[in-house]
């Protein structure tokens, strides 16, 4: 006691005294009742008392709620309580599924929700196979011996920490009408464009951006791919004067499959829920050219006059069909595309 | 080409190639968020400059006797005044009439075609400090610091006490436990987003900030993160341990949550990321402007404020701050936890 008061400790050493401190004090509280519990339950059901609360959890905001789902789907009307809303059956798809012509949105009876199912597959579509194209180029440059390659690995995963509300404002205001994107192409001699009130242009930004905010999370896991690749394999490969485009395609593709698959599907499930970053980016328009799936769910359930939470859930439930079939559809055609 | 060149020296257009490709895309991640620092310190003014200048110039001000206000200065740039700076009072059409703040008794008039702008640099704080007098910046930045840290204290607890007993203990059910929750990995929030509505409002969590701590708590991805790391703890140091009478609530918090301090603290770095830029749950749970977050303020703002970017761009580079320390202090742990579990 005496020799801190004459060497104060660091700041650090302090605070993370008090911390320990503080951790033995709350987590002490639990010993008494858990030995207690301990001393009536027999090893197994111990087991049980650890995980409780996780399931407890899990139980409550994920299990329960799937159930929920289901009898929302099948009930109509614009109550939160489920023992307000009259049962309906199958109306809610129904009337989602009600379309004239499939590829003419106008003719649907849900004519938003269509938009956001065509859409969004031509973003994921696009979206994820630029995604990995670029993810790969730069996971293979970064796998070089180059001098900053951590400074590099670095920069290219700084914008999958950022807030999607950050990234869609960052990117609004380079965008608007005076900003400096076109400053920049009208300091070239060019034309400026009003990018987000252009159908086209707004739709490819959507794409710009989601692939700018998330290819360093998937450059990051090729690249340990990559990484896990031995040298000898390579150096075997050089001995043999192979081409360099040819160890590429006979050595480091097929070795790295199993991280493109982690890639491809985890790359797909989220874009096929894209909705964060382009919502705040361009609130699905200029019209309906950026409304995908999510936007319905969250429009025609939270932000609409009326909500209705039958229709809303109707859709996620399609939606989570359509992410059940395409997963299962990939692991499929990966176990016939094993050898 | 592409593969990684090994035991070779000498820079070849390959080296180029991939130097050029590496500083290309160091300037499109990094260029956005340094724009939107530089133009968060711009006055109104200097950001409705078109074309826009990169640092914030803006025009210099003075005042005069006689005359209310700050009011502009002027380089005049040809006739018998050439070379001198004055303060403009007032333009009559094509003219302008300036005059020395130490004679303001004598008028100049000048043709504005002869006149240019003073410019001098100016970093506009004021656009920061504005944040905590005109809007309830801090009380959002609370909300969201409250939720970030309870939820990933909560987090850690929750879904280590799992992993514990999914690595630990053999017990009936141990497997379908865990593959269920590995299982609702698959599952997108956006799928249960009415359900979870409903339950949040029938425990009375709507517009609370537990309504936005508690649902996401328990991660599949903790669970299984923390699962496999436990498992390599040797089981001979908990035998010991209940040789000298320990209780397992000790073991647990005494011995194995200190060993697994690597794979806890990548978790917490991924729940403080998670936590502080979520957005469509937050949305959805609160409605009441003083529950809110930053990235939920900032989105309602930015319907309301697209006259006023420097409050906008001033309230985004706060709300990118504290990831961006992370990211300088962390990023090694950051990044070689993405590469070792996959997860984000």
């Amino acid at each position: 006691m005496g020799a801190g008061f004459h060497r104060p400790a660091a700041l650090g050493t302090l605070i993370a005294r008090a911390l320990g401190l503080l951790y033995g004090a709350v987590m002490g509280l639990p010993e008494r009742p858990m030995r207690a519990a301990q001393a009536r339950m027999r090893g197994g059901r111990l087991g049980w008392l650890f995980v409780a609360p996780n399931l407890l959890v899990f139980g409550v905001f994920t299990f329960l709620p799937i159930v929920i789902d289901f009898w929302y789907a099948l009930t109509g009307g614009a109550q939160l309580l489920p023992q307000d809303r009259p049962y309906v059956g199958a109306e809610n798809f129904r009337s989602l599924l009600a379309c004239a012509n499939y590829l003419d949105p106008t003719s649907c009876e849900r004519d938003l929700f269509w938009y956001g199912v065509w859409n969004t597959l031509k973003f994921v579509a696009i979206q994820v196979t630029l995604m990995i194209v670029f993810s790969l180029l730069t996971a293979l440059v970064l796998n070089r011996r180059i001098v900053g390659r951590g400074f590099y690995r670095a920069a290219f995963f700084y914008p999958v920490l950022l807030s999607p509300v950050v990234v869609a404002l960052i990117w609004k205001w380079i965008l608007q009408r005076n900003g400096i994107l076109n400053a920049t192409i009208q300091g070239a001699g060019g034309n400026g464009v009003n990018w987000l009130v252009d159908a086209d242009w707004a739709f490819f930004w959507s794409i710009f951006v989601s692939i700018w905010a998330h290819m360093g999370f998937y450059t990051l896991i090729l690249l340990a791919g990559l990484q896990a690749i031995p040298a000898d394999i390579y150096e075997a490969a050089e001995m043999d004067a192979a081409s360099p485009w040819r160890r590429f395609r006979r050595l480091t593709l097929p070795l790295l499959t199993p991280s493109l698959v982690v890639v491809f599907i985890l790359g797909m499930i989220r874009a096929v829920q894209i909705f964060d970053e382009v919502y705040v980016l361009t609130g699905g328009g200029p019209g309906t050219a950026t409304v995908y799936l999510v936007q319905f769910i969250y429009q025609t359930g939270f932000a609409a006059g009326v909500r209705q939470y039958g229709l809303a859930a109707a859709g996620s439930l399609l939606l989570a069909a359509a992410l059940l079939l395409f997963t299962l559809l990939q692991l499929r055609g990966l176990k016939r595309g094993a050898p | 080409m592409l593969a990684a060149r090994r035991g070779r020296s000498g820079w070849d257009w390959t080296d180029w190639a991939s130097h050029f490709y590496l500083l290309l895309g160091v300037a499109l991640m990094f260029g956005p968020v340094l724009w939107l620092f530089v133009s968060s310190v711009k006055t109104q003014a200097a950001l409705d400059t078109f074309p826009p200048t990169f640092l914030p110039w803006e025009q210099k001000q003075a005042t005069l006797p006689g005359h209310a206000g700050a009011l502009p200065v002027f380089q005049i740039m040809a006739g018998d005044r050439a070379g001198q700076s004055l303060v403009q009072i007032r333009r009559i059409g094509l003219e302008a009439q300036l005059a020395s703040p130490d004679d303001p008794a004598k008028i100049a008039r000048v043709p504005i075609s002869q006149l240019r702008p003073e410019l001098r640099l100016h970093a506009s704080w004021s656009n920061y400090t504005d944040l905590l007098r005109k809007f309830d910046f801090g009380l959002y930045f609370l909300n969201s610091v409250f939720i970030t840290v309870v939820a990933t204290v909560l987090t850690l607890l929750v879904n280590s006490m799992a992993a514990f007993a999914l690595s630990k203990y053999r017990f009936k059910g141990r497997e379908p436990v865990f593959l269920v929750m590995l299982a609702t990995l698959t599952i997108p929030p956006t799928i249960v987003l009415v359900p979870n509505y409903l339950i949040a409002s029938a425990l009375g969590l709507t517009n609370s900030l537990w309504g936005v701590i508690f649902p996401a708590v328990a991660t599949p991805t903790g669970v299984f993160m923390l699962r496999q790391y436990m498992l390599t703890l040797p089981d001979e140091i908990l035998e010991a341990a209940r040789m000298d009478n320990a209780s397992e609530w000790r073991i647990y918090w005494r011995i194995v949550l200190p060993l697994s301090a690597p794979a806890l603290a990548v978790l917490a770095i991924f729940s403080v990321m998670w936590r502080w830029n979520d957005f469509l749950w937050p949305m959805v749970v609160l409605s009441r402007s003083d529950v809110f977050t930053l990235p939920i303020a900032l989105f309602s703002f930015q319907g309301d404020l697209q006259t006023q970017w420097q409050y906008l761009l001033a309230m985004t580079a706060c709300t990118l701050l504290p990831v961006t320390l992370i990211f300088v202090f962390l990023q090694r742990y950051v990044t070689q936890g993405v590469a070792s579990v996959g997860v984000k």
